[in-house]
């Protein structure tokens, strides 16, 4: 009779899980059609098929905007519009992933197979992640991620450092999961649950007796999400995965798993750590006397000031993207620690600006590297006269990276700043940390201008640069928006704000 | 006789995830590293499992401790087919040696 209802219920979500089956449907196919075309040429049409499915599943996530919010699956899943431009961002990172794959030589000739399977169900896996509000399926959603990515970072089976950079991330990333299992079954020992709702209620009970062990399980689960978004002191792995990997993965990890990472961080502590405040309706206060907020906001600091400052030392121009992508990951989570809606819309507003502008910049890397066969900030000397577009976008990224006007990069770190100043005075000192980082981040980025412009190329190689069409094709598409929404970024905004809407349970 | 209550399993596994710790801060082998994070995780597995018996009164706990041992399945083969690509290359799993990507 139970069994019955319950099973009535999965039925009854099934068509709010559209986008997701339609995933799932891309994936079979191509394991299908790789088996099915085993000895011909065939990366042309799984390349079709995979961008296709990612279409497809884009327009399926369109379409539910206007079916409002719903709990799936007996209350493991959510349908929100905060899940929903996550899922949004996540295919547009993968769309881009496969036509870098498409354009770029590093994979080419390798079966591409298998590489699509994987990426799309690292898709459906971030998808997961950017819904779920069960601890169970939180960990799962999250191994998912994770071992896809393991594979693709070690894609490159001959490479011995595709292969370190697999070990590396599957090393950290198992390690970093333990720990965070190991906090999340505190946590339910503590209260009892694992459903993200309900947790919220008990701990408001458990809070005042308990506040260490609380405050301790909350740290050994930010383990699990540190490593996701590559903060401080969980970011060992990013440099190197970042530089072993195939540049276009390296792109895809530098955004996708990210803000599936933020999208997770933020609904697990919306949901399951906090209460909306009685004072103010856009607000939230942390439940109990468990002070995560300040805890995010140390952390925060430290990402991007770390990051940062490695970054200043770095030689190979994967690897200071990589460090400039942790401290990416401070500035985003600066928005995360006031606990306001103004805080929450930056963070989401900055993630879509990154997502733009750093996969332009692994855009021209990846150029680059198959023209000169070299990631060498070095080798990059003269670039500006041997490819002047290219040259020209990667200064517009790394402008936009930095955060100067009028870039949407610029806009981006505007509304982090300015939700921290609004919330009062507790978080100045963390805007000045932002703002002083913003500064120190500037050297490293011209560093690489310079290179490209100011220097001569060598005499014996200066020719021009054959960038392909497609190559230039797609980084007019990357940078023109960048500008756009530099100066006019209200659409952006007002999709951005809608977004701002959790499911706030049913019980 | 003592009876066997919630506190003996927490300390049981508060044993095992320092001893898994221990392995994955001190270890060089990435085999040894990777045995280090099964212990966490069935450290966690204890907890869950305990949690579910003592505290709660549905399987919830039990439930994620199947879970996990699934996923740590998935994870641990995956782990090991990296580890022993590396091995072909360069004929160690020592992980000191995997140092081609520093700086």
């Amino acid at each position: 009779m139970e069994f019955g209802h319950y099973l009535q219920i999965n039925l009854a979500s099934l068509p709010y899980f559209i986008p997701e089956l339609i995933l799932v449907g891309t994936l079979l196919l191509l394991i299908i059609v790789d088996l099915v075309l085993k000895d011909k040429p065939s990366a042309g049409w799984l390349s079709l098929i995979a961008l296709s499915g990612v279409i497809i599943a884009l327009i399926a996530v369109i379409g539910q905007y206007d079916l409002g919010t719903r709990s799936l699956f007996n209350g493991v899943l959510v349908l929100d519009h905060f899940s929903l431009f996550f899922k949004v961002l996540f295919l547009a990172a993968a769309a881009l992933a496969i036509l870098f794959t498409m354009a770029s030589i590093e994979l080419a000739g390798r079966p591409v197979g298998e590489y699509y399977t994987l990426l799309i169900t690292l898709v459906l896996g971030m998808f997961l992640m950017a819904a779920s509000t069960n601890l169970i399926m939180i960990y799962i959603s999250i191994e998912l991620v994770s071992i896809t990515s393991f594979v693709l970072a070690a894609y490159i089976k001959r490479a011995t450092r595709s292969s370190e950079a697999g070990l590396k991330y599957a090393i950290y990333g198992a390690f970093s999961s333990g720990l965070m299992l190991y906090g999340f079954s505190w946590l339910y020992g503590l209260t009892g649950t694992l459903d993200l709702y309900q947790l919220a209620r008990s701990l408001s009970e458990v809070a005042s007796q308990n506040p260490l062990a609380i405050f301790l399980s909350v740290l050994f689960i930010l383990a699990g999400f540190g490593y996701k978004i590559a903060a401080v002191p969980f970011h060992f792995w990013a440099p190197d995965v970042y530089e072993g990997a195939p540049t276009p993965m390296t792109a895809f990890f530098s955004v996708g798993p990210k803000a599936a990472g933020f999208a997770l961080l933020i609904r697990f502590f919306v949901s399951g750590m906090a209460q909306p405040s009685l004072v103010e309706s856009s607000m939230w206060q942390a439940i109990g006397d468990i002070h995560w907020p300040q805890l995010l906001a140390v952390i925060s600091a430290a990402t991007m000031t770390l990051g940062n400052l490695i970054a200043l030392v770095q030689n190979n121009v994967k690897r200071l993207l990589a460090y400039s992508s942790i401290a990416h990951a401070g500035y985003a989570l600066m928005g995360t620690v006031v606990l306001t809606q103004e805080g929450y819309f930056a963070t989401l507003f900055y993630l879509v600006a990154y997502y733009l502008m750093n996969m332009g910049a692994f855009l021209v890397v990846i150029v680059f590297q198959d023209l000169i066969g070299s990631e060498k900030i070095d080798d990059y000397r003269g670039l500006g006269y041997r490819a002047p577009i290219a040259a020209i976008a990667m200064g517009i990224f790394l402008f936009s990276l930095t955060g100067l006007p009028p870039t949407v990069g610029f806009i981006g770190k505007f509304y982090l700043f300015a939700a921290l100043i609004k919330a009062g005075e507790a978080y100045y000192w963390l805007a000045i940390v932002g703002v002083l980082n913003s500064v120190i981040s500037l050297y490293y980025y011209v560093k690489i201008m310079k290179y490209m412009f100011l220097d001569r190329p060598a005499e014996e190689k200066a020719g021009a640069l054959p960038v392909t069409l497609s190559m230039n094709l797609m980084l007019v598409v990357l940078m023109v928006p960048i500008i756009l929404f530099g100066l006019y970024w209200a659409p952006l905004q007002e999709f951005t704000r809608n977004s701002i809407q959790f499911f706030t349970g049913t019980f | 006789m003592m009876a066997v209550g919630l506190h003996h399993f927490l300390v049981l596994s508060a044993l095992l995830f320092v001893l898994g710790l221990l392995a994955v801060i001190t270890k060089k082998n990435a085999v040894t590293v990777l045995m280090g994070i099964e212990l966490i995780l069935n450290a966690a597995n204890i907890n869950f499992i305990a949690f579910s018996r003592y505290v709660d009164t549905d399987l919830d706990g039990q439930l994620f401790a199947l879970f996990v041992i699934i996923t740590a399945a998935a994870a641990a083969a995956v782990a090991l087919a990296i580890v022993l690509n590396i091995y072909k290359q360069m004929r160690s799993v020592n992980l000191d040696e995997a140092d081609t990507l520093a700086g």
